[in-house]
């Protein structure tokens, strides 16, 4: 996991820059338009100030009863290869194609 | 067909069985269900073109049963918003006022059945995304107990918290196509038959849901929860304090309660919502479906560009999402909403013991003005008061035009104890009979 609190490596501070909006940017793979990390700060701040009411809730233990769902691991039939690959921007030999890594 | 509301994405028609519970019916599929060979965009540009290769199975039982699709619905993009402002299709219009909006984010779907487009319709509810558009337009709107209808086939936002569900004109259309989608499904492995859930006393009625549209609320007890009226506008207060007037008229006791944890419900589910939201919206990368942006970057760059088609909207709740599950945060965040979550869950139980439903305005104010809310999310996230304790509790709700106020629809919300979506349709169809 990656520390997005302030260099000083305290999580206490929630005050919310362009530069925290363009971090979390970047671990959430989305390239942001001009105007939209001003923007996205001055609500974030707003919104994370209205959040802070979270910290009177009670600790509570779950109490609702939980079932597992099994099935049997049998193949069944799925989509085709043709199907499967229908939607890609971009495929190869029947797989698909993505950018390069690096 | 004239679409006069914009009501709609896609027109195109998926026929039915020949013969079937539904046959004749029209039905209007939110476009965040997945429909075989009819493009599902989820008013978003990331899947402008995309078509999916198979049916959602609440699409599937639709048209098994008869019903004829008409159409893929408009919605807020990947069903992150109160308003349907957001789809990058543009907004749908208010059948009952063109200069308001429809709510969201299923405004299509209410629009449609509003405007007389579809008989049904299909929407999904997250955080009230059947209930508001259902409220804001003057039709029904069912989200039932998480786990009752299939989620296969729906894009995922926030599974933790969200159900299709049927949007009509009448209780009783809606509670029949519900009939229709409810139950198992082998792939959805969060589906639960109702009579196991909850023992066979509960659970489905003899004749289906449909049948417990009766009007008879005679010895009913419905709690009147005062958090989800205090800063509610009091136009929607009076209307729905006549309507539940109504509901005592008719042989129903009301009782005053309490339900102190509803006041974080809000907190609670933008937290829980937006973190599931970044995780789920990861696979919009461009690589095995949807859009692909044209650089020729690395990995990495190129899912950024990619990524940078989603609206303001959709990024602002990925990227509060990232933050909410990042390290110093969770804890802070989304560790905390977990526990306001079952606050709110045994909160509503503890009323159960006392109250058959729960009955309060479905949505806090009157349909906003298209634009009036757009660029103030917070102010939007608000409007989500009174829908969101229901999402986070797992229970079914329904929104029942409780009458107007300054010639605007104004719904009222009637919950229910987990899979007892019987008595909801049965205290709902009072309302609408008055």
């Amino acid at each position: 996991m990656t520390e997005t609190s302030d260099s000083d490596g305290s999580n206490g501070g929630d005050r919310v820059d362009a530069a925290e909006v363009e971090h979390v940017a970047e671990l959430a793979r989305v390239r942001l338009e001009e105007g939209e990390t001003e923007a996205f700060a001055d609500q974030f701040a707003e919104i994370l100030e209205y959040f802070e009411a979270l910290d009177e809730v009670p600790d509570l233990e779950r109490e609702e009863d939980l079932v597992n769902v099994m099935r049997a691991d049998e193949i069944e039939s799925g989509l085709t290869q043709a199907e499967a690959l229908s939607n890609a921007a971009e495929t190869e030999d029947g797989f698909f194609k993505g950018p390069k890594v690096s | 067909m004239s679409d006069e509301y914009d009501a709609f994405i896609t027109e195109e028609t998926i026929e039915g069985d020949d013969e079937g519970p539904l046959s004749g019916t029209t039905v209007a599929v939110k476009d965040n269900i997945s429909t075989a060979g009819v493009r599902t965009t989820c008013g978003s540009e990331m899947l402008a073109d995309y078509v999916p290769p198979y049916s959602a199975t609440a699409v599937e039982r639709l048209t098994d049963a008869g019903a004829t699709v008409v159409g893929k619905t408009n919605m807020d993009e990947f069903g992150m918003g109160t308003t349907t402002e957001t789809s990058a299709f543009g907004p749908t219009r208010n059948p009952a006022d063109p200069e308001r909006v429809p709510g969201g984010s299923s405004g299509g779907s209410a629009a449609a059945v509003a405007a007389g487009e579809a008989d049904v319709a299909l929407g999904s509810d997250t955080g009230g995304s059947v209930r508001c558009p259902a409220a804001f337009c003057g039709v029904v709107g069912i989200k039932p107990t998480y786990g009752l209808v299939s989620r296969y086939g729906l894009v995922a936002y926030a599974n933790s918290l969200e159900q299709i569900g049927p949007i009509a004109g009448t209780v009783e259309e809606a509670a029949e196509a519900l009939d229709v989608i409810a139950g198992p499904d082998p792939n959805d492995g969060t589906t639960r038959d109702p009579a196991e859930a909850v023992g066979a006393d509960a659970g489905v009625p003899e004749g289906g849901y449909a049948a417990a549209a009766d009007g008879d609320v005679d010895g009913l007890t419905v709690g009147v929860p005062t958090e989800l009226f205090e800063g509610a506008d009091e136009r929607v207060v009076e209307t729905v304090e006549a309507a539940i007037g109504d509901l005592e008229a008719r042989g129903a006791e009301t009782t005053e309660i309490s339900l102190p944890s509803v006041e974080h419900a809000v907190q609670a589910y933008y937290v829980i919502a937006t973190s599931e939201a970044s995780s789920n919206l990861a696979r919009f990368d461009g690589v095995r479906y949807g859009h692909r942006a044209e650089g020729d970057g690395n990995w990495n760059e190129s899912f950024a560009e990619t990524r940078e088609a989603f609206g303001a909207e959709v990024k602002r709740r990925i990227l509060l999402g990232t933050y909410a599950l990042s390290a110093g945060y969770h804890d802070k965040y989304y560790a905390k909403a977990q526990d306001a979550r079952e606050w709110v869950r045994q909160d509503f139980e503890d009323a159960f013991a006392d109250v058959d439903v729960i009955a309060s305005p479905t949505m806090p104010v009157l349909p906003f003005e298209l634009g009036e809310s757009l660029d103030d999310p917070l102010r939007m996230y608000l409007a989500d008061a009174n829908t969101t304790p229901v999402n986070l509790a797992n229970l079914p709700a329904i929104s029942v035009p409780a009458g107007e106020a300054d010639g605007l629809p104004v719904g009222l919300q009637i919950v229910g104890p987990k899979f007892d979506e019987a008595t909801v349709i049965r205290a709902a169809s009072a309302v609408e009979d008055r």
